[in-house]
C-alpha cells in the first residue's frame, strides 16, 4: 500500500484553479521532491495532503488515513504526518524542549519523562542537544528550522512533509537543513518535499515531480528527469535553476 | 457651617476603597464576559461569531450611563429592584466585557496565522491550540492595552453616582455641599484619582516597552 496516495485533486482558489487534476503515489520510504515555478500549484498540493488546504474533487490516503474534514478524523491523519514550514512556526514563547514535547504530552498522552526522552532523542537527531533550554528568538534561521524538524519527529509520523524549508534561510544556513533532511531520507522516511533546492532533490529524492499550471508536467527518477527532460518546460526550469 | 477637616478627608478616602472595590469587581466579571465574547467572535460557529458581534456593537454605541439606568431604573420599573452598588457593578462589568472582548479579539487574532497552522497541524484540538499556543502570545499582546483600558475604567467608574452610589467624586461632591471649600476638596479627589491611575499608566507604558523589546530579536 502507498503511503500516500493522491488521486484527481482539482483546487480552486474563487475562480483560479491551481490544481487542475492531480495524481501521485508515494511509497513508504519513498522521498520525492516537487519542484516548480511559483504559482504551479506544488505548495498547495503539499498543504492538501495534511488538510491545511482543502480541496473540490479528488480524494487523498495518507498513512492510511484517508483526507476528511471530520475533525477527529483528521487529527488522528496528523499525528500521522508531520509538516515543516518555510517559516519554522516555532512557538516564540516555549523553549526549545517545551515545543518539541508539547504535542506528544497532549495529543498522545506521553508520560512527561518519556516526553523527555524523547525530546532529547530528536533534539540529538537534529544535532542540538545543547539548545534544549533556548527560547527560539536566539536561535538562528536554521538552528530554528531544526527545531522544528525535531518538534515534527517527535510526534513519529509516518510521512513527512517539507514546504520550502530552506527558502527562508541564508545560503550558509540551508546546508544544515538539507543535511538533517538527508539523515531522515537516509533512515527511511517517507518525505514529500516541495524545494527550490534542484541538487538536493536530484541527489536525495528518489523521485521528482515538476508541477506545472497546477499539473504534474514531468515526474521520474530525479537523475534522470533533471539529466533528461522530456518537456521544453522542464528544460527551462532547470536551466534557469542552473543560472 | 461645617469645615473641611480629618472627619471629611476620611470619607473621601473611605469613598476611594468603593471606587476600587467596584472597578476591581468590574474589571474581573468584565473580563470572564469579555474572554468568553473574545472567543465567541472568533468562533467558526456563525451564530455564536453573530451574536457576539451584535452584543458589543450594541454595548459599544450606547453611553454607560444608559446600561446604569436600564438596570437600576429601567428594571425597578419592571418590579426588579436592585441595590445601586449590585445596579454599578453589573452595569460597569457590561461595559467593560464589550470593550476588553474588542482589544482582546485583536489580540488573538494579531498572533500569526501559521501560529493555528502549526497548532493544528501537530493534531492539537481547538481548544488546545488557544490554551497552549495562542493564548500566552495573545495575553502578552494585550497587557499594555488592557492596563491602558484600566486606567480609564477607574475614571469612569464616577458615573455610578446617578444611582445614588456614593464613589469617590460623589464623596467629594457630597463634603463640597456641606463645606464649600470646593478648591481643598476636589485637589484632594484629584489626588486620590492620579494615586491610583498613574501608576497604572506607568505600568501600561512599561509593558509596552518591554512587548516591543521582546519582539526586536
Amino acid at each position: 500500500m502507498p503511503a500516500v496516495l493522491i488521486e484527481g485533486i482539482h483546487k480552486r482558489f474563487g475562480s483560479l484553479e491551481v490544481l487542475k487534476g492531480v495524481s501521485l503515489s508515494v511509497d513508504p520510504g519513498q522521498v520525492v521532491a516537487i519542484i516548480g515555478r511559483s504559482g504551479s500549484g506544488k505548495s498547495t498540493l503539499l498543504r492538501c495532503i495534511n488538510g491545511l488546504e482543502t480541496f473540490h474533487a479528488g480524494k487523498i490516503e495518507v498513512a492510511g488515513h484517508m483526507m476528511t474534514q471530520d475533525p477527529t478524523k483528521l487529527r488522528a491523519l496528523r499525528k500521522d504526518v508531520g509538516i515543516v514550514f518555510q517559516s519554522y512556526n516555532l512557538f516564540p514563547h516555549l523553549t526549545v524542549g517545551q515545543n518539541i514535547m508539547l504535542s506528544p504530552r497532549i495529543t498522545k498522552n506521553v508520560p512527561q519523562a518519556e516526553a523527555l526522552a524523547l525530546a532529547k532523542e530528536v533534539l540529538a537527531q537534529v544535532g542540538l542537544s545543547e539548545k534544549f533550554d533556548s527560547y527560539p528568538d536566539n536561535l538562528s534561521g536554521g538552528q530554528q528550522q531544526r527545531v522544528a524538524i525535531a518538534r515534527s519527529l517527535a510526534m513519529q509520523p509516518k510521512v513527512m512533509l517539507f514546504d520550502e524549508v530552506t527558502s527562508a534561510l541564508d545560503p550558509e544556513l540551508t546546508g544544515e537543513v538539507l543535511l538533517v533532511m538527508e539523515k531522515l531520507a537516509k533512515g527511511g522516511m517517507t518525505m514529500l518535499l516541495v524545494t527550490h533546492e534542484m541538487n538536493f532533490a536530484r541527489t536525495v529524492a528518489d523521485t521528482t515531480v515538476f508541477m506545472h499550471q497546477g499539473l504534474i508536467w514531468e515526474s521520474g527518477p530525479s537523475k534522470e528527469l533533471f539529466a533528461n527532460p522530456q518537456t521544453p518546460e522542464l528544460a527551462n526550469f532547470v536551466k534557469a535553476g542552473a543560472h | 457651617m461645617q469645615t473641611f477637616g480629618w472627619p471629611e478627608a476620611l470619607f473621601i478616602l473611605r469613598s476611594a476603597g468603593w471606587t476600587l472595590a467596584l472597578t476591581a469587581i468590574a474589571f474581573f466579571i468584565g473580563s470572564i464576559l469579555g474572554g468568553a465574547f473574545a472567543i465567541m467572535r472568533l468562533s467558526r460557529v456563525r451564530w455564536l461569531r453573530r451574536f457576539a458581534a451584535g452584543y458589543i456593537l450594541v454595548i459599544q454605541s450606547i453611553p454607560v450611563l444608559m446600561v446604569l439606568f436600564m438596570s437600576y431604573y429601567g428594571l425597578s420599573a419592571l418590579g426588579i429592584e436592585l441595590p445601586p452598588f449590585l445596579a454599578a457593578s453589573a452595569s460597569l462589568s457590561i461595559y467593560v466585557s464589550a470593550y476588553l472582548a474588542e482589544i482582546w479579539r485583536g489580540s488573538i487574532e494579531s498572533v500569526p496565522r501559521q501560529q493555528w497552522e502549526a497548532s493544528a497541524s501537530l493534531a492539537h484540538t481547538t481548544a488546545q491550540t488557544y490554551r497552549h499556543v495562542i493564548l500566552p502570545q495573545a495575553i502578552r499582546i494585550s497587557l499594555p492595552p488592557t492596563v491602558g483600558f484600566l486606567v480609564q475604567l477607574v475614571k469612569n467608574t464616577s458615573i455610578v453616582q446617578v444611582v445614588g452610589f456614593v464613589d469617590l467624586m460623589r464623596a467629594g461632591m457630597l463634603v463640597n455641599n456641606a463645606t464649600y471649600q470646593a478648591f481643598q476638596i476636589f485637589t484632594l479627589v484629584g489626588a486620590i484619582y492620579f494615586a491610583i491611575c498613574f501608576p497604572l499608566s506607568r505600568l501600561s507604558r512599561h509593558l509596552e516597552k518591554v512587548m516591543n523589546a521582546s519582539r526586536s530579536h
